[in-house]
């Protein structure tokens, strides 16, 4: 039997208050206050910018292809080196990710793999690009190599989580039939992981195209050579033409990208991705 | 009749000193079915999987095909995996391929890897898996994905995977736990009917015994990670069912 409660009952707390959430709010905003004034982050600052702004923008337009040789090369270049980048990266992705899932692999084989992805991972494309440079000179060898690594980096590492997240009983039931090793991973890991690779891959393959036309300011080929030399020229209304033909590319890109992710994922079996 | 499986002292330890299989010796004839029951936790998935080996027995010999299995390794081991059939709870069908490409996955212990992965397998191979989905009754089904199929389906398409090992012994780990009534006596009929027809034995796990009173030749009763019960399907009396679960109001 349930009794009445007689005494007057505690002041219960539905939603006890996080002290220590409350003070970490407070030193954010405290900072963020403290870092606006040390950068003279300022209305009068942003007024004044404004108006270079204006006289920028105007300059740029209308825009005019100065140097249309220059432009397309370039443009082309930064395609090769994108194209180029994404497939030898991800095949250099799919074996290092396979390695460096440690649901599969030995920790002989997961140890480097995982150190090779996160050598790949720590630094960005700009700062490996400009290494490739001065290991291999200027152009579009360096680029290509800079954005292998992004690749490797990327894919490599949510190809190995994806791998670690699959049903291992699918796997137990091809290894019980007798199957290879290579076997139990094309009929049991792969078939699991292909919709979330093709995914990583189209993506890459996106961030490499946006990439490429970046490494070039610091000489490793592609579209971003003309562009820093027309910045330094201060040729803006040749910037402003190809900034748009950059866009131009990445939406070709973009549409390229849906198409292979298309081919290769039927529609209304893409569920769970 | 001879032997095909032959279990000498079979142990298995996953934690040190705790025996889930405690010398467990036993042989399987050449045909017939045989259903082991017994409470969970017991040991009857750990002694099926002893068998091909998912699992490593901790001591004991598992004789079959004229070897011991359990000290193989590499090669041999995936050569004697492949003569061995399974079945599973789960189906363990891979999702994201078809019906028939789980099919075939059955023979990929006889196929090279660049073979397998163009899907080159051999015609004989297709046709006898065209002809198990015919069996099987999901003849138009072979180029539907695995994950589209009901729970029945699916573990129709796992017993034609394992029949199409072509196996000389066929291992079930609670097939029919996962199904419903009808479709779990339609399941064990199949079972049956492709064992005899292969003329190769079937070992069964299961908790419904009924159904195994129903479909098997012989009973083994697991209890405490031994054999407590070894006979015909009409010996199961509620003394020995008390004897394998314990207890006994559960029995009326």
């Amino acid at each position: 039997m349930i009794e009445p409660v007689t005494r007057a009952p505690q002041r219960r707390h539905a939603f006890p208050p996080n002290w220590w959430a409350r003070i970490g709010w407070l030193v954010l905003a405290a900072y963020v206050a403290y870092a606006l004034g040390r950068l003279d982050f300022s209305w009068d600052r942003f007024v004044t910018g404004l108006d270079n702004g204006a006289r920028f923008i105007g300059r740029m337009l209308p825009p005019r292809i100065a140097q249309p040789d220059s432009l397309a090369k370039g443009l082309i270049e930064s395609l090769e080196i994108a194209i180029l980048a994404s497939s030898m990266g991800i095949l250099l992705s799919l074996p290092i990710g396979l390695f460096a899932a440690r649901n599969l692999m030995p920790v002989w084989a997961t140890w480097p793999a995982r150190a090779i992805i996160a050598a790949a991972r720590s630094f960005h494309p700009v700062i490996v690009a400009i290494i490739f440079v001065k290991a291999v000179g200027f152009g579009a060898l360096a680029g290509i190599c800079a954005l292998v690594v992004a690749s490797i980096g990327f894919i490599g590492k949510l190809f190995a989580e994806a791998i670690e997240e699959i049903s291992l009983k699918q796997v137990e039931a091809v290894r019980a039939t007798g199957a290879s090793f290579m076997n139990v991973i094309l009929f049991g890991v792969l078939p699991q992981v292909f919709g979330r690779f093709i995914g990583f891959a189209t993506y890459q393959l996106d961030s490499n195209l946006r990439n490429s036309t970046m490494v070039g300011i610091v000489g490793a080929g592609g579209i971003g050579g003309t562009l820093f030399s027309a910045f330094q020229r201060f040729d803006y209304d040749f910037v402003a033409a190809i900034l748009l033909s950059i866009i131009a590319m990445i939406m070709v890109g973009e549409v390229l990208a849906t198409w292979v992710r298309g081919v290769f994922l039927e529609k209304g079996k893409v569920d769970e991705e | 009749m001879s032997t095909a499986l032959s279990v000498r002292g079979l142990v298995k330890e996953y934690v040190r000193g705790k025996k889930v299989l405690d010398g467990i010796t036993i042989d399987f004839a050449a045909s017939g079915l045989t259903a082991v029951i017994g409470p969970s936790g017991t040991g009857k998935s750990t002694l099926l999987r002893c068998v091909n080996r998912l699992v490593e027995p901790t001591a004991g010999e598992i004789h079959f095909g004229g070897r011991d299995i359990a000290p193989l390794g590499g090669r041999a081991l995936r050569e004697a995996r492949r003569e061995i059939g399974m079945v599973f709870q789960e189906y363990n069908l891979v999702e994201r391929l078809s019906v028939m490409e789980n099919l075939l996955s059955g023979r990929l212990g006889y196929t090279p890897a660049f073979k397998a992965w163009l899907r080159r397998f051999p015609q004989e191979d297709i046709d006898r898996a065209f002809a198990l989905l015919d069996q099987v009754g999901l003849a138009s089904f072979a180029n539907q994905r695995a994950d589209a199929l009901s729970g029945g389906q699916r573990q129709r398409v796992g017993i034609a995977r394992a029949v199409m090992q072509r196996p000389k012994l066929l291992l079930a780990d609670e097939p029919t736990s996962s199904l419903d009534p009808k479709t779990s006596v339609e399941i064990m009929g199949i079972m049956r009917d492709l064992g005899r027809e292969h003329g190769i034995p079937v070992i069964v796990n299961m908790h419904d015994v009924e159904l195994a009173k129903r479909f098997a030749d012989r009973i083994l009763g697991m209890s405490g990670g031994r054999i407590v019960y070894d006979g015909p399907p009409d010996g199961l009396t509620d003394d020995v069912l008390k004897t394998i679960y314990g207890g006994e109001s559960w029995l009326h």
